[in-house]
C-alpha cells in the first residue's frame, strides 16, 4: 500500500528554504519571478551589445570592433531580446498572473513549468558560450540565411541547438498556458469573462506551438546541410536557399505576434482600470486577437518581397499583411473608446501603456508603408526595417513589459514603489526611445543599409542623434533596475487592491498584497459582477 | 491496493512541492547539446561523443525518474479528475507541435517538387536561372538537382519502389493501429488477457516496421545509390522517414514500457491516462507514415 500524503504543508504560507526553493521550484510566483529576472538580465546583456552597435555607429568608418564582431553583435542582440528578453518577460508575467487570474492553485503542469524555464539559462549559455572559441559568436543574422549562415564555425552547432532548447522551452511553457487556461478556471469563469490577459496569453500559447517546431525543423534542416550533405538550401542538388526563408519566416511572422499580443493583453488591462471604465468592446478585442493570429500564418512572405517571388505571391502577400490593420485597428479603436470620457489618471502603468498605444501605432504604420511590395523594394534591408522593428519591439512589447511590472509589482512584492523615480524612468524611456528610433526612419529613407559597421558620410547626423538617444535610453534603464530592488526591500505598504481609487477588476486583486505564496486553494465563484466587461 | 485508486479520489488539484528532475533534464540536456557541438566542431582529441552518450544516458535517467515519480504518485492517488485532464489536454498540444515538426520538412518536400526543381529547370519566372546557371537541367521528379549530387560517379540513383517494402510497413502500421484499439477496448472492458496480447502485438508490429525500415535504407544506401546526400530526393527522403522512424521507435519502446506497467496490474479501465496517450502518439506516427506513403513513395 502506497502511503498517501494528505500535504497539510499546503494549507500554509511556508516556503521552502535555501537556493532549492529556485533550484526545485514548482510554485508558479517563484518561476514566473525567475523568468521575470532572467529577462531582465538578458535586457541588459543584449542591451550592452545595442550600445556596442551605436558607438561603433557614432562615426563614419570602423572605430571600435572589427566588422566580425560587429556582425556578431547584430546578431545576438536579436536572439537575446527577442528569445531571452521579451519572451521569457511575457512567460514569467503568465507565470505569475494567469493562475491569479484565473482562480487556479497553480499552473497546470507545475514540475514542466520549471522545466521550461531553467532551459533557458543554459540555452543562452550554450549561444553565447562560442564567444570564447576561435571562431567568435554567431554572426550571420538571427535569420540565419543560409547560404551564409552555413559558413559558421564552432559558433554553429552552439547556436543550432541552442535554438532547440529555446523551442522546446517555449512549447512546453505555451503548452501549459493553454491547459491551465482551459482546466483550471474557477467555476463561473467563462471564456468570455476571461481577462483579456489571459485571452491574449491562449492564443499566443497556440501560435507558438504551432510555430516554434517549425522553427526547430528549419534550423535542423540547416545542420544538416552543413555537416550531413542535404540539399534543402542548395540548388546543385535541387533546392533552394528562399525555401529556408519561407520556412523561417512561417515560424517567423507569427513569432512577431507572440512578441506583441501578450502586450495587448496586458495594455487591454491596465488602460481601463486608470481610465475607470471597463474595456470598450471585449468580445471584439477577443475576436481581433483571434482574428490576428489567424492572419499570421498568411503574411510570411512580405519579408521576402526581394527574393524574386511570383507576382501572385507579391499581391497576396501584400494583401494579406494589410488586412492584418482592420483587427489591429479595431483594437486600437477600443483603446481609445475605453478612454473616451473616462476619468483618467496618469500613474506609471499607464504612462507606460499610453506611449505603448502612441508608439506601436507609428510602428504599425511603418509595418504598413513596408508591406506595399513596390515600395518594400526600397525600403528592404535598410534602417527603415530597424526602425519598424524597434518601435513595435521596444516601445511596443518593452514599453507593455514594463507597464505590466508596474501594473503588478505591489501585487507581487506588497510594497508600494517610489512613483517619482518611475515617472522619471518613464519620461526619460519615452523621449530617448523616440531620439533613438525615429531618426532611424530617415537613415532608411536615404539608403542607409543595416547590419553594417560602416556608412557614407551622409548619414553621420541623424547617426549620432540615434546613438545619443541610445546612450541614454540605455542608461535610464538602470532606474528601473533600482525602483524593483528598492521595492522588494521595502515600501508603503500595497493594498490588496494596490490601485484602490481606480477600483481594478479582476481576480488578483481580491487576494492580499504581496499574493500569498499559494494562490486559490479553493476556486472563487466568478459571476458577472466580479468581471463587468462591456459586451458589444 | 494502490492501484485500486480511480482519478476521482482526490478532491484537490496535486501540486508537487519541489522537484529534481526538471533541473536534472535542463542540465542533461545541456551536457547533451554540449555533446553534440563538440562532435561536430571539436576537431580532433575532444571528447565529443562521449559527453554526447553522457547527455543520452542522463536523459534515459531523467525519464525513469521523472515518469516513475508521476505514477508513483498516480498509484498513491493523488491525482484527481482534473489533473488527469491536464495531462490529456498536455500531451494533445504536444502531438499537435509534432505535427507541425514534420509539417516543415513536407513543406520542404512540396517546395522542392513543385517549385524549386521545376524553377531550376525553367519553368515559370525563372527563366533566366536556368538559362544562364544550369541550362542542361530538365527537371522532374525525383531528382537530386542540375548537378546530380550522390554517392555514384554519374549521379544516377533509383527510388524505392512504394509497392515494396513499403506497402508492407504500411499494412503492418495499420494493423497495429487496430491491435492498439482492440487492446484499448479489451482495458476499458476489465479483459486484461486481451489487452496485454493486443498491446504486445502491437509493439511487435511497430518494432518490426523498425527493422523493415533498417533493412530499406540499407538496400537503398548499398545499391539504390539512394542516401542523403542525394541531392533534394535523399535529404526529403531520408529526413521525413528518419525523422518518422524514429519517432515509430520512441512509441514502440512507450508502448513496451506500458505492457510492462500492464504485466504489474497498472493501467485500470478508470485510470489509464498513460495507455491513451501512448495510442494517441501511435496514432499520430501511423498518420504521419500514410502521408509519407503517399507523398513520398508513391506519387
Amino acid at each position: 500500500m502506497a502511503h498517501v500524503h494528505t500535504h497539510d504543508a499546503d494549507h500554509h504560507d511556508e516556503k521552502p528554504a535555501g537556493i532549492g526553493r529556485w533550484l526545485f521550484a514548482t510554485n508558479h510566483k517563484d518561476i514566473g519571478t525567475m523568468y521575470l529576472v532572467f529577462a531582465l538580465i538578458m535586457f541588459f546583456i543584449g542591451g550592452a551589445m545595442a550600445m556596442v552597435i551605436r558607438a561603433e555607429l557614432w562615426s563614419p568608418g570602423l572605430q571600435y570592433v572589427d566588422p566580425a564582431f560587429f556582425n556578431s553583435m547584430t546578431t545576438t542582440h536579436a536572439l537575446v531580446m527577442i528569445f531571452g528578453a521579451v519572451m521569457p518577460a511575457f512567460v514569467g508575467l503568465a507565470n505569475w498572473m494567469i493562475p491569479l487570474q484565473i482562480g487556479a492553485p497553480d499552473m497546470a503542469l507545475p514540475r514542466m513549468n520549471n522545466y521550461s524555464f531553467w532551459i533557458m539559462p543554459f540555452a543562452f549559455t550554450l549561444l553565447l558560450s562560442s564567444f570564447f572559441t576561435a571562431s567568435g559568436g554567431p554572426a550571420g543574422g538571427w535569420t540565419m540565411y543560409p547560404p551564409l549562415s552555413l559558413q559558421a564555425g564552432n559558433s554553429f552547432p552552439t547556436m543550432i541547438f541552442a535554438i532547440h532548447l529555446m523551442g522546446a522551452s517555449s512549447i512546453m511553457g505555451a503548452i501549459n498556458v493553454i491547459v491551465t487556461i482551459m482546466n483550471m478556471r474557477a467555476p463561473g469563469l467563462t471564456l468570455l469573462r476571461l481577462p483579456l490577459f489571459c485571452w491574449t496569453w491562449l492564443i499566443t500559447a497556440y501560435l507558438l506551438i504551432a510555430v516554434m517546431p517549425v522553427l526547430a525543423g528549419a534550423v535542423t534542416m540547416l545542420l544538416t546541410d552543413h555537416y550531413f550533405g542535404t540539399s534543402f538550401f542548395n540548388p546543385a542538388g535541387g533546392g533552394d536557399p528562399v525555401m529556408y526563408q519561407h520556412i523561417f519566416w512561417f515560424f517567423g511572422h507569427p513569432e512577431v505576434y507572440i512578441l506583441i499580443l501578450p502586450a495587448f493583453g496586458i495594455v487591454s488591462e491596465i488602460i481601463p482600470t486608470f481610465s475607470r471604465k471597463p474595456l470598450f468592446g471585449y468580445d471584439a478585442m477577443v475576436y481581433a486577437t483571434a482574428s490576428i493570429a489567424f492572419l499570421s500564418f498568411l503574411v510570411w512572405a512580405h519579408h521576402m518581397f526581394t527574393t524574386g517571388m511570383p507576382l501572385a505571391s507579391e499581391l497576396f502577400f501584400m494583401l494579406s499583411t494589410m488586412l492584418i490593420a482592420i483587427p489591429t485597428g479595431v483594437k486600437v479603436f477600443n483603446w481609445c473608446a475605453t478612454m473616451w470620457k473616462g476619468s483618467l489618471s496618469f500613474e506609471p502603468p499607464m504612462l507606460f501603456s499610453l506611449s505603448f498605444l502612441f508608439l506601436f501605432t507609428i510602428g504599425g504604420f511603418s509595418g504598413l508603408m513596408l508591406a506595399i511590395a513596390p515600395a518594400d523594394f526600397q525600403y528592404q534591408d535598410t534602417y527603415f526595417v530597424v526602425a519598424h522593428f524597434h518601435y513595435v519591439l521596444v516601445s511596443g512589447a518593452v514599453f507593455a513589459i514594463m507597464a505590466a511590472v508596474y501594473y503588478w509589482l505591489p501585487k507581487w512584492t506588497g510594497h508600494m514603489y517610489n512613483m517619482g523615480l518611475a515617472k522619471l524612468h518613464f519620461w526619460l524611456s519615452a523621449i530617448f526611445v523616440n531620439v533613438l528610433f525615429f531618426p532611424q526612419h530617415f537613415l532608411g529613407l536615404a539608403g542607409m543599409p543595416r547590419r553594417i559597421p560602416d556608412y557614407n558620410v551622409q548619414f553621420t547626423d541623424w547617426n549620432r542623434v540615434s546613438s545619443l538617444g541610445g546612450f541614454v535610453f540605455g542608461l535610464s534603464q538602470l532606474l528601473f533596475v533600482v525602483l524593483i530592488l528598492q521595492c522588494v526591500r521595502g515600501g508603503a505598504k500595497a493594498t490588496a487592491k494596490v490601485w484602490s481609487d481606480a477600483e481594478p477588476v479582476g481576480l488578483e486583486w481580491s487576494v492580499a498584497s504581496p499574493a500569498p505564496y499559494h494562490s486559490f486553494e479553493t476556486p472563487p465563484l466568478i459571476t458577472d459582477a466580479n468581471t463587468h466587461h462591456e459586451h458589444v | 491496493m494502490a492501484n485500486a485508486h480511480s482519478p476521482a479520489d482526490s478532491a484537490k488539484y496535486y501540486v508537487p512541492h519541489g522537484s529534481i528532475w526538471p533541473i536534472f533534464g535542463s542540465v542533461s540536456l545541456f551536457i547533451l547539446m554540449i555533446g553534440a557541438s563538440l562532435t561536430l566542431e571539436g576537431g580532433e582529441g575532444v571528447p565529443g561523443t562521449a559527453v554526447l552518450f553522457a547527455g543520452f544516458a542522463l536523459i534515459a535517467v531523467l525519464f525513469f525518474g521523472w515518469f516513475g515519480k508521476v505514477i508513483s504518485e498516480n498509484e498513491a492517488g493523488l491525482y484527481n479528475m482534473d489533473v488527469d485532464r491536464s495531462f490529456r489536454m498536455g500531451m494533445m498540444w504536444f502531438i499537435f507541435s509534432e505535427v507541425m515538426f514534420f509539417a516543415a520538412f513536407f513543406g520542404a518536400l512540396f517546395y522542392a517538387r513543385n517549385l524549386s526543381v521545376p524553377w531550376l529547370s525553367g519553368a515559370g519566372a525563372k527563366q533566366m536561372t536556368h538559362s544562364l546557371l544550369w541550362s542542361h537541367f530538365d527537371g522532374g521528379w525525383p531528382s537530386n538537382g542540375p548537378s546530380r549530387l550522390g554517392p555514384h560517379e554519374d549521379g544516377s540513383f533509383e527510388t524505392v519502389p512504394a509497392l515494396g517494402l513499403p506497402l508492407v510497413n504500411t499494412l503492418l502500421l495499420l494493423t497495429s493501429g487496430v491491435t492498439i484499439t482492440i487492446a484499448h477496448h479489451a482495458l476499458r472492458a476489465g479483459n486484461r488477457a486481451i489487452l496485454k496480447i493486443f498491446l504486445a502485438a502491437t509493439f511487435l508490429l511497430g518494432f518490426l516496421f523498425v527493422y523493415l525500415q533498417a533493412t530499406e535504407y540499407r538496400e537503398a544506401y548499398t545499391e539504390l545509390g539512394l542516401q542523403l546526400k542525394t541531392g533534394i530526393y535523399g535529404s526529403t527522403f531520408f529526413m521525413l522517414t528518419g525523422f518518422h522512424g524514429l519517432h515509430v521507435t520512441i512509441g514502440a519502446i512507450m508502448l513496451t514500457v506500458i505492457w510492462f506497467r500492464v504485466l504489474r496490474g497498472q493501467q485500470t479501465a478508470q485510470n489509464h491516462f498513460a495507455f491513451e496517450a501512448v495510442a494517441w502518439y501511435w496514432h499520430f506516427v501511423d498518420v504521419v507514415w500514410l502521408g509519407l506513403f503517399v507523398f513520398v513513395y508513391w506519387l
